[in-house]
């Protein structure tokens, strides 16, 4: 709940902090919604491993005969759900406040909503682990974790602006093979180092 | 003579240079009780960690049940119930879908009334719509014995379960050890008070330094015991 | 029971292999002396060279002559940053200690690698550029990988037990030394769709000979002057690793 706040409080300001006769509003657009998606999964992965510290209920998990690869997807997917509910009501709301015209492009943006998540979540599951299993304070999987998604964000808000600017999405083709070397890159990597960072 | 429930072999672990636990080995039989005990930092917990199979020993092995515990084999697992000191419950749950939760985790066929069964076992059911963070310790620990034992282990593991609980409490859970559990259950208890284990366990070990310090069947006198356990713990 | 060999997963450090680690260390920290001074030595001589018999560039001028230390800086930080994610990938797979301080090492020089870069390119950049800073490609990774190798150093001065440390580290190192051509990647092709409107290209399409050749040969000087001091920091922290050992093993 406090993430989608937090997503429209972004969007609000982005829109007051730019100057509307020198910026359109739908060059800001893409920008303005990718940060702010950013932002909110960043809060959301924080809280994904620090709910199984409470009561050692990791311990549970991993009791369980299962992989702990297992756990990882597990989690992966729970976060992916987390994020693409924000996702839904956010982009809903950047549509409205910077009153723009979809051209029907809404399937497309929200496949590259998809890509660029799952590319990031994935690293972020494994960063969050990492985080709550050492007890950082809550600012050091943001300082990890932002690097990676930079990548994505380019892609994603370079990808959105063309498509609003009326071009196909096979415009961008170079962008979306990026994208999708990416997710595929680190949810491989992440499943494969995610047990080292269980392990004791 | 049947295969031991429980074999561990030459167990040892190592922190970084800090050695723990130097080559223990280990035999539990099926409907057998063994208490662990030891000043605390011996390395009770991690041996108890090792055994549940959450930590690798830096050498030696653990067979269940004949089955080497590997983290390769994750269904081997299946074999063991934890009862540690924390309760491994949700907060956000309520006591009957954390049982729920604790069932389908660990491959029970029917997770809902297993759940409803385990409850009604520890006298719970009156509770199982509350969320854990309502509970007393006693009740919370109620309620980790349920999700310990909820998929039919043949392994039960405590882990200090006797810290924070008040005399009803305490009896009870010795109560449960000593009459309540099923058959064939093996069972280990991790503890650094012997006066509480020392009615109901078949053998009591004392771990200290990372070795086998004393080992003692049942029926003997407890001061005995302790005056020599006293005599190999350091002051 | 010893355990001779450092590859075993119990990483400990049984009384008789400890003096052949300090051994070992002390040899790590005298290679690493000499080839530091050496590469020291070379690579004055090698400046002389490249101030007094370089051609001067001829659109760049005096200025141009930095870029015979930003580009060395900027592949032996690159190169670095590649040790430290093979470091941390064979660390995960062998659960040799030794790789781990190897890739604390290679971190440690290469953050001051990294910001020689990222000092020497606004220097270099003022004049020709007009401004101090650029997104260009090299530059943009280059600060980048300064913000992950920063981030690996912060994680690891806050964890104390060293094979958590060890283990958690490697993580993000491999993670990280992945993320390294994604980053040049998309920001090239960021800037080949944004083409800003530079004065001067700083590299120019081709170098002449001489130039070629003294880079080059800064290159080669500045990978050697990285071994060196890497060298000097891995021995410096295993002799800190064995202290740390023999503390434990008393107390």
């Amino acid at each position: 709940m406090a993430a989608l706040v937090f997503a429209a409080l972004i969007l609000v300001i982005f829109n007051f902090a730019r100057d509307p006769t020198v910026l359109r509003a739908q060059d800001l657009a893409p920008s303005a919604l990718w940060v702010t998606i950013t932002f909110a999964s960043v809060t959301a992965l924080n809280r994904a491993f620090a709910v199984e510290l409470d009561h050692g209920a990791l311990d549970g998990l991993l009791l369980a005969p299962v992989g702990r690869e297992a756990i990882y997807l597990g989690k992966l997917l729970g976060n992916l759900l987390f994020t693409g509910l924000v996702q839904a009501i956010t982009i809903p709301l950047f549509v409205l406040f910077f009153n723009l015209d979809l051209h029907g492009t809404l399937p497309a943006i929200l496949l590259l909503a998809f890509l660029a998540t799952v590319g990031f979540t994935a690293v972020g599951t494994v960063f969050s682990a990492l985080t709550a299993r050492v007890q950082f304070n809550e600012l050091m999987l943001p300082v990890l974790l932002l690097p990676f998604m930079v990548p994505p964000l380019i892609g994603a808000a370079q990808v959105t602006s063309k498509l609003l600017a009326g071009r196909p999405l096979a415009d961008s083709a170079g962008w979306l093979q990026i994208l999708v070397t990416y997710d595929i890159v680190f949810l491989t990597l992440s499943v494969l180092v995610f047990p080292a960072v269980l392990d004791e | 003579m049947p295969s031991p429930l429980l074999q561990a072999q030459g167990i040892r672990r190592a922190f970084g240079p800090r050695v723990v636990l130097r080559g223990l080995d280990l035999t539990l039989a099926a409907g057998e009780t063994l208490a662990i005990v030891g000043p605390n930092g011996a390395g009770k917990t991690t041996l108890l960690r090792i055994l549940a199979g959450l930590i690798k020993p830096s050498a030696g092995e653990v067979t269940l049940d004949g089955v080497k515990l590997t983290p390769a084999e994750p269904a081997s697992r299946r074999t063991v119930g934890l009862l540690s000191h924390r309760s491994l419950l949700y907060d956000d749950l309520t006591v009957y879908e954390n049982l729920v939760f604790a069932a389908r985790l660990m491959g029970v066929a029917d997770p809902k009334s297993a759940a409803k069964f385990a409850l009604a076992e520890v006298d719970l059911s009156a509770r199982a719509d509350d969320s854990p963070r309502t509970l007393s310790r006693g009740l919370l620990q109620r309620a980790a014995i349920a999700r310990a034992l909820i998929h039919k282990p043949r392994l039960l593991l405590l882990d200090e379960p006797f810290t924070g609980l008040d005399a009803v409490a305490s009896d009870r859970l010795q109560r449960l050890l000593r009459e309540r559990r099923p058959a064939g259950l093996g069972t280990v208890v991790v503890t650094h008070q012997v006066a509480e284990v020392w009615d109901f366990a078949d053998r009591v070990v004392a771990l200290v330094g990372g070795n086998w310090a004393l080992e003692e069947g049942r029926g003997g006198p407890l001061d005995d015991f302790m005056r020599r356990y006293r005599e190999v713990v350091p002051a | 029971m010893t355990s001779s060999s450092s590859l075993s997963a119990s990483s400990s450090f049984p009384q008789s292999s400890t003096s052949s680690a300090v051994v070992a260390a002390r040899k790590s920290i005298r290679l690493g002396q000499a080839l530091t001074v050496l590469a020291l030595v070379a690579l004055a001589a090698h400046y002389v060279r490249a101030i007094q018999y370089t051609p001067i560039e001829a659109t760049q001028g005096l200025a141009q002559k930095i870029f015979y230390v930003h580009v060395p800086a900027a592949w032996s930080a690159f190169l670095a940053f590649g040790i430290l994610g093979v470091c941390s990938a064979l660390f995960l797979w062998l659960h040799d200690r030794r790789l781990d301080l190897f890739a604390e090492a290679s971190a440690e020089v290469g953050t001051v690698l990294t910001l020689i870069v990222l000092t020497t390119g606004p220097l270099w950049g003022k004049p020709i550029w007009g401004t101090w800073w650029q997104w260009e490609v090299r530059l943009t990774s280059t600060l980048f990988l300064f913000f992950l190798m920063v981030g690996y150093l912060t994680l690891r001065r806050s964890i104390f037990d060293p094979l958590e440390r060890a283990r958690y580290s490697a993580v993000v190192g491999i993670l990280g030394a992945m993320l390294v051509p994604f980053i040049h990647l998309s920001v090239y092709m960021f800037r080949t769709i944004h083409p800003k409107p530079v004065i001067l290209n700083p590299e120019g399409p081709t170098l002449p000979g001489s130039m070629l050749s003294t880079l080059l040969e800064g290159v080669a000087i500045m990978t050697v002057m990285y071994l060196g001091l890497v060298l000097v920091r891995y021995g410096i922290g295993r002799l800190q690793d064995e202290k740390e050992a023999r503390h434990a093993a008393q107390g």
